[in-house]
């Protein structure tokens, strides 16, 4: 089929997503914060998908909160990712996926450096091959987790026991889509949609029955950026970033907000948090926040998982309003238990958010 | 209110639709000359009160041009009129009447 006009113009905006046989790499953030995210993500892909996903014990951090946060050299960050990518070749797979949307920024700026400077690549080469004897094939794809759950929306919206909607309405849920910055803005091309129509979060949302809602900061960043959020100094400049995003999408309503970044989500709901014992605000109905989750786990969600087997309450705003909506069925005195039922114990109330 | 080492920094985004840029065509129209000026901040290196004050023509400048006139009314009463702005400016800006125009403005809107 000849593509035409806007079909043409559109086809610029996509890119390749390898269909199996991944080689995944974990977020430093997201498992120490949501760690249930990337558990869902792998249940995901191997139980409900079926396809080849391998996780190597020895993979370590990318390095990339301590290249931002301006601590770690270049030349390190190449060479341990360079062993990342050893570790891959070893383990026999060519299709890096990783869960950090930093990390993903940060391995397409380490290919792009080797593709445009082959001599730096022999470098960091020669730096692998002295500290630790390896060496690598550079990845035929690197597509993010959200690139693949996004490929296979349909086939999740197929099994999908739950839809985006609000059950006693029977309207689409309204979500706001928040793509991390490292995903769309550093090297546009290499996420679906760019930095101009950033379509990986829409594409899920829509696919699993919601709706999306346009604001006026809806490309603004969370605030996160590292240096601004590590140095207590700058700090008031990463909540204020949030702050902005709240203050100009909560005339609309939304009723959650989904993530691909492993910060955004963290910074969106702990933030609000900060917001409201700071100013007394709160940006929910009736005292309550906008419950803020990562794309896995609203896959999750509406694949009918168990809300506390996906680590929803480990959230700073309570997912319980969503899952109400949704209709999802979850036993409320299982909330703080412990894979092995053990009761983890209940964490203390923030002063002016409610439940 | 909880006290957590830091505070919501304020947005200091210049919206120019909301902005009340009167002033600026005002001055526009009364002294022409203000369209020359490239914000090179000779005026504030030559100003008397800007070496002991905060006050800082190059400033205000920026301020009439984005349609900030809180800033510019609490700011422009230190100026003393000495002229030596004028005098200074490469660009051959009547700062001076500037400064002199702005405030007959903003007391006759008051």
């Amino acid at each position: 089929m000849e593509l035409t006009g806007k079909q043409n113009i559109w086809k610029d905006y996509q890119k390749e997503i390898a269909s199996d046989k991944y080689f995944y790499v974990r977020s430093c953030v997201r498992q120490n914060f949501f760690p249930g995210a990337e558990t869902t993500f792998l249940r995901i892909l191997k139980d409900e998908l079926h396809k080849d996903i391998y996780e190597h014990p020895c993979h370590t951090t990318c390095t990339g909160i301590g290249y931002h946060g301006d601590v770690v050299p270049f030349d390190t960050a190449m060479t341990v990712i360079a062993r990342q990518f050893a570790l891959m070749t070893e383990a026999g797979y060519e299709n890096l996926v990783p869960s950090c949307v930093t990390s993903f920024g940060l391995y397409s700026e380490v290919l792009e450096t080797w593709h445009h400077f082959p001599d730096v690549l022999a470098r960091v080469r020669e730096h692998l091959r002295k500290a630790t004897g390896r060496e690598f094939n550079i990845p035929k794809n690197v597509a993010h987790a959200s690139d693949v759950i996004f490929k296979f929306r349909n086939e999740i919206a197929a099994k999908a026991k739950y839809k985006l909607v609000n059950v006693e309405t029977g309207k689409p849920l309204k979500v706001v889509e928040h793509i991390g910055c490292h995903y769309s803005k550093m090297f546009p091309a290499k996420g679906v949609g760019g930095a101009e129509f950033p379509y990986v979060l829409i594409g899920m949302v829509e696919e699993w029955g919601g709706e999306v809602i346009d604001y006026p900061e809806r490309r603004h960043c969370c605030g996160f950026g590292f240096r601004q959020y590590l140095i207590q100094a700058n700090r008031g400049y990463s909540v204020g970033c949030s702050h902005k995003k709240f203050e100009s999408m909560e005339p609309y309503e939304p009723d959650m907000i989904i993530t691909n970044c492993p910060g955004c989500p963290m910074f969106l709901d702990k933030w609000q948090y900060a917001i409201s014992e700071m100013n007394g605000k709160t940006y929910g109905k009736n005292g309550q926040g906008i419950p803020v989750f990562t794309f896995e786990e609203v896959a999750g969600m509406v694949l009918g998982y168990d809300p506390w087997d996906i680590g929803l309450q480990v959230h700073q705003i309570s997912c319980e309003p969503i899952l109400n909506k949704m209709g999802i069925k979850y036993d409320p005195t299982a909330k703080y238990l412990g894979k092995n039922g053990k009761y983890l114990g209940v964490p203390e109330k923030p002063s002016v958010l409610k439940d | 209110m909880a006290d957590f080492g830091y505070k919501i920094q304020e947005d200091r985004q210049i919206n120019y639709d909301s902005n009340d840029r009167t002033l600026f065509y005002f001055l526009k129209r009364v002294e022409p000359s203000i369209s020359l000026c490239i914000g090179c901040g000779t005026c504030s290196a030559t100003c008397t009160a800007g070496q002991f004050t905060q006050f800082d023509l190059h400033k205000i400048m920026l301020y009439v041009r984005r349609g900030e006139k809180v800033h510019i009314a609490n700011e422009i009463k230190k100026c003393m009129l000495c002229g030596k702005c004028s005098l200074a400016c490469p660009k051959g800006v009547n700062t001076r009447n500037i400064i002199f125009q702005t405030r007959k403005f903003l007391y006759s809107n008051k």
